[in-house]
């Protein structure tokens, strides 16, 4: 029925070379495998940035992946003067020190200025408005304390390899820290 | 009231300029502190930079009030990272099943719509074992990156799998494969010398992607991946454009990303070369009805070939391959000096060679006054010196072109190793599935007339399939 040539030996010469390709392979594998489990760590990585290198240049509210940036503008309360007058939500010369888009810096409105007591107010932040854009991180630090700074946030964050906003950062700000201790927070001294 | 009368003591046209008017209650409450913000400003002309934190002492609250608290959402549970490794083992060992036992194209689909669902949308393409060989190329050359267990896991898993059974990852585990394969309408057939020519194109991408994750340039391969876009329904334009072009193509070149592309399929297409098993179309004996070449959109089956003629007969194809043979350490020195011209080329990807750059154009084009341009404050903004960075990207450059010789030596000894196995006669006896090309996505099957014998489902076309071969049997 079958020619001849179509009986297969037990072993044939193909299967061997296979069998031997398929060893190296597995061997060249575990060779690797072994070399970099000394340099891997069951804990995750994630992007931050450092604020104390950042230089407010706007990239992380346009070069994010996200349609809107993972990167978000926070508050360290504790360093905060809650200046009436403060830079980090005025415009450099405010019409009035009032809540006025005109007077404001930041282009989404994404900071909501409250009273607390003469003549201090509070500054917090609409995350679900703040672009990243970092025009109230470049008022609040060249003239206040620099309680406003920008910061991965992990919620928003979806952690790419090759991180599109570090690609482009001109401070070399950004690094991966382990994600048990996802931030970098400014503290107060 | 007060606010005119503080203008005309400041400014006797008080309507002349209205962004110079301040306002006078804060003038009268508060007048201190903006004395002191005029300081501040004027010690920030002066000083730059040097002023620190802490310019207004935060204030002692009377009325009791309490800061809020800065929030830290946290980052994605660890727990989840072994729930990915989790689910790509079972995912793999299902597709594996599927192929080689079940041999259903059903559960197949079935088992690729999961895989979409969970590491296409849900998981938005990371983490994905297309970029994970940078991860463990960069952790191999860089002691200092540390590399994830899961990112070694995705590497190692699918290619391990592909050495025992076939492409399982690409058949119903990878989500770029499987938003290709299930927009699949209507197939055209890539004639064969394209589909040889444009099959090299994976392997040039794979080596171009490791040496850059190797120098530590970035992960070219997931910066210009066209699905992750898709997934998470944002990106960049031009890489969005990519995703939907391919998408289109799709439609009817089966899997244009996998076939041609794909850095990690040109792995998975080595390792399967030499699997333990693979896909057969025939569960018992081919009748040569050439059903199931029809059936594979992604050219894969090869037809049989007969025994080679007798060695005095085969003079063309020996020519050849001694010729080939003889120039093979020149395409190797090609490739090599091609890669590595090409390596140094593109340096500018690496960060550190593109600030040097940078820092050296601005330092040709002068004339301007100092910091006036962003280029030249490039180096202060990133805190090097002059003499730190120029060294440092001049090694990065040498690495690179160093690594562009070999993956260019061994790109070149590969296209020469391609050229010389045309001249290599391999007999076939059946319609066979190709064992690097064939995704293992389980179309074929029940092409198979023996299939549908098997599966007691009368084919509808071949009522008497005849178990002897009677069409074409092979000569020899």
């Amino acid at each position: 029925m079958k020619p001849e040539h179509n009986t297969p030996p037990a072993v044939t010469r193909r299967d061997f070379l296979r069998a031997g390709l398929r060893g190296a392979a597995i061997a060249g594998l575990g060779g690797v495998a072994g070399l970099v489990a000394g340099r891997s760590t069951a804990e995750h990585l994630v992007w931050q940035l450092d604020p104390q290198q950042c230089t407010r240049c706007g990239l992380c509210a346009t070069s994010c992946v996200l349609e809107q940036s993972a990167v978000k503008c926070v508050h360290t309360y504790a360093m905060c003067g809650y200046c009436e007058l403060c830079t980090g939500y005025f415009e450099p010369d405010p019409i009035d020190l009032n809540t006025g888009a005109e007077n404001q810096v930041c282009p989404t409105g994404a900071i909501i200025r409250k009273f607390v007591e003469d003549p201090y107010y509070e500054y917090t932040i609409d995350e679900t408005l703040c672009i990243g854009c970092a025009k109230c991180v470049d008022g609040c630090q060249r003239f206040g304390n620099g309680s406003l700074y920008l910061q991965v946030r992990h919620d928003r964050c979806v952690n790419c390899n090759d991180c599109a906003i570090a690609r482009v950062c001109p401070a070399d700000a950004f690094r991966r820290v382990p994600a048990s201790q996802p931030y970098l927070l400014k503290q107060t001294h | 009231m007060s606010r005119a009368s503080f203008s005309q003591r400041r400014n006797p046209a008080p309507t002349a300029i209205p962004t110079n008017r301040w306002p006078a209650s804060l003038w009268n409450q508060n007048g201190l502190r903006w004395l002191v913000f005029a300081v501040v400003i004027g010690g920030f002309l002066i000083l730059q930079s040097a002023w620190a934190e802490q310019r207004f002492p935060p204030p002692d609250f009377q009325s009791g009030h309490v800061l809020p608290t800065t929030t830290t959402p946290s980052a994605r549970a660890l727990v989840w990272q072994y729930v990915d490794v989790a689910v790509l083992m079972i995912a793999l060992a299902l597709a594996s099943w599927f192929a080689l036992k079940l041999r259903s194209r059903k559960a197949m689909i079935g088992l690729s719509l999961f895989s979409l669902a969970y590491f296409g949308f849900y998981r938005e393409g990371c983490i994905c074992a297309i970029g994970a060989p940078q991860n463990v190329a960069l952790a191999l050359f860089d002691s200092t990156y540390t590399l994830p267990a899961t990112a070694l896991a995705f590497f190692l898993l699918p290619l391990v799998t592909a050495l025992f059974y076939g492409r399982s990852f690409c058949a119903g585990v990878c989500p770029h494969g499987a938003i290709q394969d299930l927009v699949l309408i209507k197939p055209v057939t890539v004639p064969r010398w394209l589909e040889q020519a444009l099959g090299i194109v994976p392997y040039a991408f794979l080596g171009l992607g490791l040496l850059f994750a190797a120098t530590g340039s970035g992960f070219l391969i997931c910066r210009w991946d066209p699905f992750v876009p898709i997934f998470r329904l944002s990106g960049h334009l031009t890489i969005l454009l990519t995703g939907a072009a391919f998408l289109v193509t799709a439609l009817f070149v089966g899997r244009p990303y996998c076939r041609f592309l794909c850095p990690y399929g040109a792995l998975l297409k080595l390792a399967s070369q030499v699997s333990r098993w693979r896909v057969r179309i025939t569960p018992d004996h081919c009748t040569q009805c050439k059903l199931c070449e029809k059936a594979c959109p992604f050219g894969a089956i090869r037809a049989p070939a007969p025994p080679p003629p007798p060695a005095t007969e085969l003079r063309a194809e020996r020519n050849r391959f001694l010729i080939l043979l003889v120039l093979l350490p020149g395409l190797i020195l090609l490739g090599g000096w091609a890669g590595s011209k090409f390596a140094m080329a593109a340096a500018g990807i690496n960060p550190e060679v593109n600030l040097a750059e940078r820092h050296l154009a601005a330092q040709a084009a002068e004339s301007l006054p100092p910091l006036s341009k962003p280029d030249q404050q490039a180096l202060a903004r990133a805190q090097r010196t002059e003499s730190e960075l120029l060294p440092a990207a001049l090694a990065v450059r040498r690495r690179l072109g160093f690594g562009g010789w070999i993956l260019g030596g061994l790109f070149g000894g590969f296209l020469g190793a391609r050229l010389m196995g045309f001249s290599l006669w391999v007999r076939r006896t059946d319609w066979e599935p190709d064992a690097g090309d064939c995704v293992a996505c389980a179309r074929c099957f029940r092409s198979c007339p023996q299939e549908l014998l098997r599966l007691g489902l009368t084919p509808p076309e071949l009522p008497h399939a005849s178990p002897a071969p009677s069409g074409e049997p092979p000569p020899g």
